[in-house]
C-alpha cells in the first residue's frame, strides 16, 4: 500500500505565491480545516497558515539614529520627549527601550502609579508623525565638540529607525493570581487578593510560536507582519527555553520559547504599536506580530490545527511567589477555560480577564493572509531555525 | 452601595466648620474629594463623591442643605475612544456592573454605556487609557489630572 505523503519547499510555496495560486487560512480556520480533513490533506490543499498575536511586549525598543548637527556631538546621554534612551553607542545612534519611564515620573511614589509616558509611547508617537524633543548631552572631544544638543525632530527626520525587540512572542505565558490578602499592581494587571480574578496573556491558537511549537519553520530569517510593517525574525528571543514541559502535542505547557524580532519602523504604523501605561508597574508597548507559517508536510499542519482546548498554561501566584521567585502552580488550565471567562482555582471559580487582544491577533492573521494571496509577501526560508528541545 | 457624584457651593460662614467630619461621622458616607477650592471666609467650592446607603446619603444631603450649601448632582458619564482601544478585554477584569464585557464568540470588547455606573474603575486599568469620564458635561483628560475638574 503506497500512500502519498506530502513535502513541498519554500520555493513551491512562493512560486504558487507569485502565481496568485496559494491557498492561505488563518490558525483559526486551520484548526476546523484540520478536523474536518486531517492533516495529510490539509498540507496538500493549504500553502500557508498565518498567525497573529498583539499583546504588551515589554521586552522592546528602537534604535534611533539622529543626524549630526554642527557643531557635531557624541551623544552619551539622549532623551526623547524626556524619556531617557541609552547613548552608549557612536555618536548619534541611542537605543530607547519601551519601558522607560518619562525621567520625572513619579513612579509609585504616589501608589498605584501611572506611568502616563515612556519609551513606548514615543514610539508610537514617532508613528504618529508627532513632533518629538530630542535633546542630548556629551562630554566633548575634538572630533565632536559639542556637549549639548536639543531639537525636535519626527520620525521623517531621523535617517535610521530600527525596531529591535529582544524578547517578543512568547510562547504560552501564566495565567495570574493573587493568593495575598491585598490588591496587587503587576505586569499580568490588576489582582485581587484571595484569588478573587485572573488575568491571562496569549492569543491561544492564533499566537504564532503555539502554531510551531517545535520551531520546524520559524528560526532565524523569518519574514513577519511587525508593527504594520515587514520585519524578520533575528535570533531566539533572550530567556527562549525550549525545554519548557510539552505536552504530547508538543505544546509547551508554561512560558517557552521567545523571539527576538527587528524591522524597520518607517514601515509600520501605530495601530500596530501602542504605548502602555500599566498602573502600578510601569511603561510598555503593546506590540503587533503576525507569522506565516509553510505548510511543508502533515506534521506542520497539524501543528497548525491546535485548537485553545489543546493548550494549557499553569496558574501562577503573583501575590507571594512570583515576586520571591518561588516556582509553584495552581493548577492547570486550558485557553479554552481562560476565554470562557471563568476558571477552577483551588476547588472555587474565578472570572479571567486577557490582556492580550484575540480581535487584534486575528486581524494580523488576516492582513498577513491578504499580503499573501494578493502575492505582496514571500516566505523566507530561515538561515538556521530556533533551538528546539532537546 | 450608592454612588453619587454632587457640586457643592459653600456659603462663606461655613468655610471654617469641619462639615466633611460630620458628613462622615454622623451620617455614615463615604467622602471621595474630587476637587475643592476652599479659601478662609470666601465661598468654597467642592466636587464630592458620596458612598454609602441611599437614606444616609439623603441624610448628609439635607444636613448640608441645612447649612445652605447649594448642590447640584453631577452626572458621570463614561466613553470608549474606539480609536485607542485595542480590544484587549484587562477592563472587562475591573467593571462591577459587566458594562465592559467580552462577546466569547469572537472575543470582542464590548462597551454598554447604558449599564455603566460612572465607578471610573476602568479608567486607569486600561493601559491605553481609552476610557474617558466626564462629570456633567465637560469631559477631562484621562492623560491629564487624575482628578476631574470641571472648571477647564
Ligand atoms: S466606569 Fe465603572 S461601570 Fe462604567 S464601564 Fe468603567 S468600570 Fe464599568
Ligand atoms: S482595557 Fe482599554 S484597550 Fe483594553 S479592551 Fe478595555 S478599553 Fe479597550
Amino acid at each position: 500500500m503506497t500512500r502519498k505523503t506530502t513535502e513541498k519547499t519554500y520555493a513551491e510555496i512562493n512560486a504558487r505565491i507569485k502565481a496568485g495560486k496559494a491557498v492561505v487560512v488563518t490558525a483559526e480556520e486551520m484548526v476546523t480545516i484540520v478536523r474536518e480533513e486531517g492533516a495529510e490533506a490539509a498540507a496538500q490543499r493549504i500553502d500557508v497558515v498565518t498567525t497573529g498575536t498583539f499583546a504588551p511586549m515589554c521586552s522592546s525598543g528602537a534604535f534611533l539614529n539622529f543626524r549630526q548637527s554642527v557643531p557635531t556631538i557624541k551623544a552619551s546621554q539622549v532623551w526623547f520627549n524626556k524619556v531617557p534612551a541609552y547613548g552608549g553607542l557612536a555618536a548619534v545612534d541611542a537605543y530607547l527601550g519601551a519601558t522607560e519611564p518619562c525621567e520625572d515620573d513619579p513612579l509609585n511614589k504616589v501608589y498605584p502609579g501611572e506611568f502616563k509616558y515612556g519609551g513606548g509611547h514615543v514610539i508610537e508617537d514617532l508613528l504618529k508623525g508627532k513632533t518629538i524633543l530630542l535633546e542630548a548631552k556629551a562630554y566633548g572631544t575634538d572630533c565632536y565638540a559639542a556637549r549639548k544638543m536639543k531639537r525636535e525632530v519626527t520620525l521623517a527626520d531621523l535617517p535610521h529607525a530600527l525596531l529591535c525587540n529582544p524578547r517578543n512572542g512568547y510562547q504560552n505565558y501564566n495565567c495570574a493570581v493573587n493568593l495575598s490578602d491585598k490588591v496587587v499592581y503587576t505586569y499580568m494587571g490588576m489582582l485581587k487578593p484571595h484569588c478573587r480574578n485572573a488575568t491571562y496573556c496569549s492569543a491561544g491558537e492564533l499566537s504564532p510560536l503555539l502554531n510551531d511549537p517545535l520551531y520546524r519553520t520559524i528560526g532565524i530569517g523569518t519574514r513577519i507582519f511587525l508593527g504594520g510593517g515587514i520585519g524578520y525574525v533575528t535570533w531566539h528571543g533572550t530567556q527562549h527555553n525550549p525545554g519548557a514541559p510539552r505536552g504530547d502535542n508538543g505544546v509547551p505547557r508554561r512560558p517557552a520559547g521567545t523571539l527576538m524580532v527587528q524591522g524597520d519602523l518607517h514601515q509600520m504604523q501605530a495601530a500596530w504599536l501602542k504605548g502602555l501605561s500599566i498602573l502600578g508597574y510601569g511603561c510598555s508597548l503593546a506590540v503587533g506580530l503576525g507569522i506565516p507559517i509553510p505548510m511543508l508536510n502533515a506534521e506542520i499542519a497539524a501543528a497548525t490545527g491546535v485548537s485553545d482546548e489543546d493548550i494549557y498554561t499553569q496558574v501562577v501566584d503573583y501575590g507571594n511567589d512570583y515576586t520571591n521567585n518561588i516556582a509553584r502552580t495552581y493548577g492547570e488550565v486550558s485557553y479554552a477555560e481562560l476565554k470562557s471567562g471563568a476558571i477552577v482555582v483551588n476547588g472555587v471559580t474565578v472570572s479571567t480577564a486577557p490582556l492580550s487582544s484575540v480581535v487584534k491577533a486575528r486581524e494580523i492573521a488576516e492582513i498577513l493572509k491578504d499580503w499573501i494571496g494578493q502575492g505582496r509577501f514571500l516566505l523566507h526560508e530561515p538561515a538556521q531555525l530556533l533551538p528546539g528541545p532537546q | 452601595m450608592y454612588t453619587r457624584i454632587y457640586y457643592f457651593r459653600f456659603p462663606k460662614d461655613t468655610s471654617d466648620q469641619p462639615v466633611i467630619y460630620h458628613v462622615i461621622k454622623k451620617h455614615d458616607v463615604e467622602v471621595n474629594i474630587l476637587r475643592a477650592d476652599i479659601l478662609p471666609q470666601r465661598e468654597g467650592v467642592m466636587i464630592l463623591e458620596l458612598r454609602g446607603t441611599k437614606v444616609n446619603v439623603k441624610h448628609a444631603l439635607s444636613y448640608l442643605e441645612g447649612l445652605g450649601v447649594s448642590i447640584e448632582r453631577l452626572a458621570t458619564r463614561v466613553r470608549r475612544d474606539d480609536e485607542r482601544c485595542f480590544q484587549c478585554g484587562a477592563c472587562t477584569g475591573v467593571c462591577p456592573v459587566a458594562s465592559l464585557s467580552i462577546r466569547r464568540e469572537d472575543m470582542r470588547v464590548l462597551f454598554d454605556p447604558d449599564k455603566c455606573t460612572g465607578c471610573g474603575q476602568c479608567v486607569l486599568i486600561c493601559p491605553v487609557r481609552a476610557m474617558e469620564m466626564s462629570l456633567g458635561r465637560e469631559w477631562f483628560d484621562p492623560e491629564g489630572s487624575r482628578t476631574p475638574s470641571i472648571s477647564r
